[in-house]
């Protein structure tokens, strides 16, 4: 039997807005436990929420650079359940009508192929607190609780794991030139959960579904659906049935555990958040968020096409994150040459980063720097081989390039009345390669060049050691 | 100081005459709330020692001859958030529980330099129509002390009609100001919804509940709602409407006022006494030169069903934050993070709040959603209707605040049904947010009946205009309570 | 429709409430006469009837995007109301699997 996987992707994005959700807490963490609280986020007899209106305008924002309808007329709901890190025992989210829906994004795919996949709907809701766990204890946390988040839920549009990390990896890219969010798996601003089914080809209904949870990154993503496919492609193969719970990744093993059974449904009482009147989303607010939405990668990659003469694969690179593509841009804009931007952004920069393991914005290159170096070597002032030299400088320990080339002595000889005594010197001690040069051996230039290459210590610049040869040569 | 012969009035001309200081006046309130506490058991907390402190300071700062409330000695409920001054909302869970930050009615008391003196005790959380529901005390009713002084502000309510205190706060889900009110005599408005913020008001029903005062004028009623009344930029459901002098016409009597009497206020279940004081009110309203008009309201006899829904769903879902993790009591000897939540609960609440979460939890659980909460929300847009039918061609709406006056303690506590059946009068009110005033209207067996008087949304003040004429016309206000116990 | 005990039971898990077996009797035949009461609402014609959850019309009540700065002295009075706390954080006994719904 043949089988027909189905994925489907519920991603939470953490907005970085400058307050919280409800409450005019700081919207920042990883500082001291609980600074960044108030009576609202531990959830005090009495208080009261009140929306940010950063918290709507990004989320529709959001929602609309992913091609989603803005739901005019939407509001939040409660939805009930007892946690630690959950102070008022219900998280304030939207239910019964979010504020977007029927969103997609299309995907590329690596037989060539591109792909649109849905978004059935984002809501927003406030973030919870955070526990962690030691011995016989857990400690809270509520820093984290009240930061706004968009939960983005995809239609069952996937067939197979490539697809949902590319669906990703798009949603990832997407939300970030939106400037929204970080979007970082590792920092949590990002988090995906999976369900994924699979039912015999043809059939119309979906198996029973299991769900990835806790999942770190993309790739584990991939390869946790991977195993999800082939553990259920087994159980059903051998007239076994699919159970519905909550499995995680094991990285090490790489295989999926399971976390929670499910008996029946979750009950989460859902009901209309009563302290909240709705929200009512006019066609002018709407024009105004769209408005404010970046420039989007798609945009960006038509742009660098036409306007900088890069290829397809070029600007595809150049827009993978929004530091790359706007370093990119901040480059080219100190009058550096776009295609050699390009270059050394995916040759050198990008290999400096894989191997330190470094965002963009950890190196210290800066886009004034990368432009004058690469001016330098489009002037004549240095060499390629010199490049290389001021490049790990710079990128390590963001040295000015033109300085430190001058102050090493590293500066290309291109002076042709600075060369000329020299190249008379030369010509004058070595009647020889002026003969062999007259027979036409051109093999002597090269010896000529490499003689004043030595005296200079590798500083003349040989494309004009070779023009003044030639035309000195000439008149003897 | 006298509270029954002295209004806000008389006693704010001792103050600035100086025949009387803040302090002193305080001090003697606080001395006699002692002794009449013993029978009546209003207080939960005193805050004796920063009261005179406050006082003090009144007195140094000097009374506002503009602010009639100056230097007053105040009772608040119990379940309204002040800092540093233990709130427990009579249960268990918060035993010991210290706000850190002040209701915004808290603020507007201080700003108006009333003097707090004291917590009253309630139904815990708000729960209950007697204050038996309380996990403290039984509060006894002034007027006969083996009889209950309603619920579920009855600290409050006993604490203005025994004389202690001129001014009390209290908060209405369902009726929770007006029927105590009409149960001890005195008078008691729950403003429109979003009228007064609910900012440290612990919830009950989020939809429903208004904080309103409790005195034993009209005059002074109005006075005191002028003062906490307001946009709140921290209650996102407060109106941000400019709040007049709601004593301005007060004395306008009610010449050419339209006044509905709905026929299902005075139909089965209603004591003959009570009905006929209302009767004796409609005529009384004529005599003044009202029209007074039997209306219809035909939803309200599902008033009740619909409130005990809608009011149980958002108290289950607000009182889930009582779970021992971050302030009030844990269970101790816990074994593990749900014997925390579980053991906490159920030791922490009553019987009456464990009944109503239940209730609530029940109405929105999976597969009953829709035949409870959403039906009853469904039913509440129905009742609104209602009113603004018969609004659409009156100006205030009369009746019984409830069907009885007060009764024994200990008599209905044991019986659910009959105890909610009891606020059939009192929450078509909340459930269309409108403003209801209770006033004294007459006695039946030295018990007060209540008149409930009905104004449109944001219309109190004709409420009061109408109520001042009542009261002038009338002597059931002078009579007081005789702290006795005669069955 | 009379609630059953099973019922009452699962409700109380969801409000973590614990009743002996006589309460929960009691409780079982009160739930059941209260939602007899609530049944009644079943006659009345809702059809078309929207909901009304907010008795106020009001609509995007909003606060702009300005974050308070953090108070230290709150911080400590909301730790010091806490019935266990340890280092600035609320302590708890361990979450344990399957224990509580996490809501995500």
């Amino acid at each position: 039997m043949n089988f027909e996987t189905t994925i489907g992707l519920e991603v939470h994005v953490e907005l970085k807005t400058k307050s919280k959700m409800f409450s005019p807490s700081a919207n920042e963490f990883g500082d001291t436990p609980n600074m960044n609280t108030n009576v609202i986020d531990w959830g005090y007899p009495g208080v009261l929420p009140k929306v940010n209106k950063g918290a709507v305008d990004f989320g529709m924002r959001a929602a609309l650079a992913l091609n989603a309808t803005i739901a005019q007329d939407n509001h939040f709901d409660r939805k009930n359940y007892f946690y630690p890190d959950n102070p008022k025992a219900y998280q304030v989210t939207q239910f019964e009508q979010p504020i977007g829906h029927d969103g997609w994004v299309e995907v590329h795919l690596s037989n060539g192929t591109t792909k649109k996949i849905g978004i059935e709907e984002l809501h927003l809701e406030e973030d919870a607190g955070k526990n962690t766990h030691t011995g016989q204890y857990s400690y809270v946390d509520l820093n984290r609780q009240g930061t706004p988040l968009i939960e983005i839920v995809s239609k069952p549009d996937m067939t197979t794991p490539e697809e949902a990390y590319e669906y990703m990896e798009t949603l990832r890219q997407v939300i970030q030139f939106t400037g929204v969010s970080d979007v970082k798996m590792e920092e949590g601003s990002l988090r995906v959960d999976a369900n994924i089914s699979l039912r015999p080809i043809g059939q119309k209904e979906y198996g029973v579904k299991t769900e990835l949870k806790n999942i770190n990154s993309f790739t584990y993503l991939r390869k946790g659906l991977e195993y999800e496919e082939k553990r259920q492609a087994q159980i059903l193969l051998s007239g076994g049935q699919i159970r519905q719970e909550t499995r995680g990744f094991n990285e090490n093993t790489g295989e999926t555990v399971l976390q929670r059974i499910k008996e029946g449904s979750d009950d989460y009482r859902y009901f209309p958040e009563p302290d909240i009147p709705p929200l009512q989303i006019s066609d002018k607010w709407i024009d105004e968020v769209r408005a404010s939405i970046p420039e989007m990668p798609h945009e960006r990659r038509k742009r660098y096409i036409n306007d900088f003469g890069l290829t397809e694969n070029d600007a595809q690179v150049l827009t993978s994150t929004l530091e790359m593509a706007n370093f990119f841009e901040d480059t080219v804009k100190q009058d550096a040459d776009a295609k050699l931007v390009s270059n050394w952004l995916q040759g050198e920069v990008s290999a400096y980063m894989n191997a330190q393991k470094l965002d963009l914005q950890e190196t210290k290159l800066t886009p004034e720097n990368l432009a004058t170096m690469i001016n330098l070597i489009t002037d004549g002032t240095i060499s390629s081989r010199i490049a290389k030299k001021v490049f790990k400088e710079t990128i390590t320990n963001g040295t000015e390039p033109k300085q430190w080339v001058e102050d090493k002595g590293m500066v290309q000889l291109s002076d042709p009345a600075k060369l000329l005594p020299m190249i008379t010197e030369v010509l004058d001690n070595n009647s020889q390669s002026i003969d062999d040069f007259k027979n036409g051996k051109d093999r002597a230039i090269g010896f000529l060049v490499g003689q004043i290459m030595k005296q200079t210590h590798g500083q003349a610049n040989p494309k004009v050691v070779n023009q003044l040869l030639i035309s000195e040569l000439k008149k003897h | 100081m006298n509270y029954f012969t002295n209004d806000l009035t008389k006693i704010h001309a001792q103050l600035v005459n100086k025949e009387l200081t803040s302090y002193d006046l305080t001090k003697q309130t606080i001395t006699a709330l002692k002794e009449t506490d013993k029978k009546v058991d209003a207080f939960l907390t005193l805050n004796e020692e920063k009261a005179l402190e406050m006082a003090k300071a009144i007195d140094e700062k000097g009374i506002d001859p503009a602010n009639l409330l100056a230097g007053i000695p105040v009772a608040v409920k119990d379940n309204i958030m002040t800092k540093d001054l233990r709130t427990t909302a009579a249960s268990k869970i918060l035993e010991n529980f210290v706000p850190v930050y002040d209701a915004t009615v808290m603020e507007h008391i201080y700003a108006h330099d009333m003097v707090p003196i004291g917590k009253t005790n309630m139904d815990e959380f708000a729960m209950g129509g007697s204050t038996e529901n309380s996990a403290f005390k039984t509060t006894k009713n002034p007027w006969n002390l083996t009889k209950v002084p309603g619920g579920s502000s009855g600290g409050s309510a006993a604490a203005v009609s025994a004389g202690i205190v001129p001014i009390a706060f209290g908060s209405d889900t369902g009726g929770s100001i007006r029927q105590p009110a009409s149960f001890t005599g005195i008078v008691g408005m729950k403003p429109t919804y979003g009228r007064v913020s609910r900012w440290g008001l612990i919830a009950f029903g989020s939809s429903l509940d208004e904080i309103g005062p409790m005195t034993r004028s009209v005059k002074d009623n109005a006075t005191v709602l002028a003062a906490i009344a307001g946009f709140d930029e921290h209650d996102g459901t407060t109106v941000n409407k400019k709040v007049p002098d709601f004593t301005a016409n007060i004395a306008k009597g009610v010449k050419g006022l339209k006044i509905g009497l709905p026929k299902e206020y005075l139909g089965e279940g209603v004591q003959p006494e009570v009905k006929a004081a209302i009767l004796a009110a409609a005529d009384k309203f004529r005599e003044l030169g009202a029209t007074v008009e039997e209306v219809s309201l035909p939803h309200s006899k599902y008033g009740v069903a619909a409130y005990y829904i809608i009011s149980s769903s958002e108290a289950s879902s607000n009182l889930q934050r009582f779970d021992g993790i971050r302030y009030g009591v844990r269970a101790t000897d816990v074994k593990n993070l749900n014997d925390v939540y579980v053991r906490s609960r159920t030791e922490g609440f009553g019987p009456e709040v464990k009944r109503r979460i239940m209730l609530g939890m029940y109405s929105l659980s999976a597969g009953y959603y829709d035949a409870y909460f959403k039906k009853a929300a469904q039913v509440r847009t129905l009742m609104k209707q209602d009113f603004a039918n018969v609004f659409a061609d009156y100006d205030l709406i009369m009746g019984p605040v409830a069907p009885t006056t007060a009764y024994g303690i200990g008599e209905d506590v044991s019986d659910p049904l009959t105890m909610y059946a009891g606020d059939v009068l009192s929450v078509p009110v909340n459930m269309a947010g409108l403003p209801g005033l209770s006033l004294p209207a007459g006695f039946a067996a030295g018990l007060p009946i209540g008149m409930q008087l009905i104004g449109k949304a944001f219309d109190e003040q004709t409420i009061y205009q109408a109520g001042y004429a009542f009261e002038q016309a009338t002597d059931f206000h002078k009579e007081t309570p005789t702290l006795g116990g005669n069955n | 429709m009379a609630i059953s005990k099973e019922q009452v039971t699962h409700v109380a898990d969801l409000a973590r409430l614990s009743f002996t077996d006589e309460e929960l009797g009691q409780f079982t035949d009160q739930l059941s006469q209260i939602t007899d009461m609530f049944n009644e609402l079943q006659e009345v014609d809702t059809k078309g009837v929207e909901p009304m959850t907010h008795v106020v019309d009001l609509v995007n009540v909003l606060r702009e995007d300005v974050p308070a700065a953090a108070n230290p002295q709150e911080r400590e009075a909301l730790l010091k109301n806490a019935p266990d706390a340890e280092d600035g954080y609320i302590k708890v006994p361990a979450i344990l699997d399957n224990e509580g719904d996490d809501g995500e």
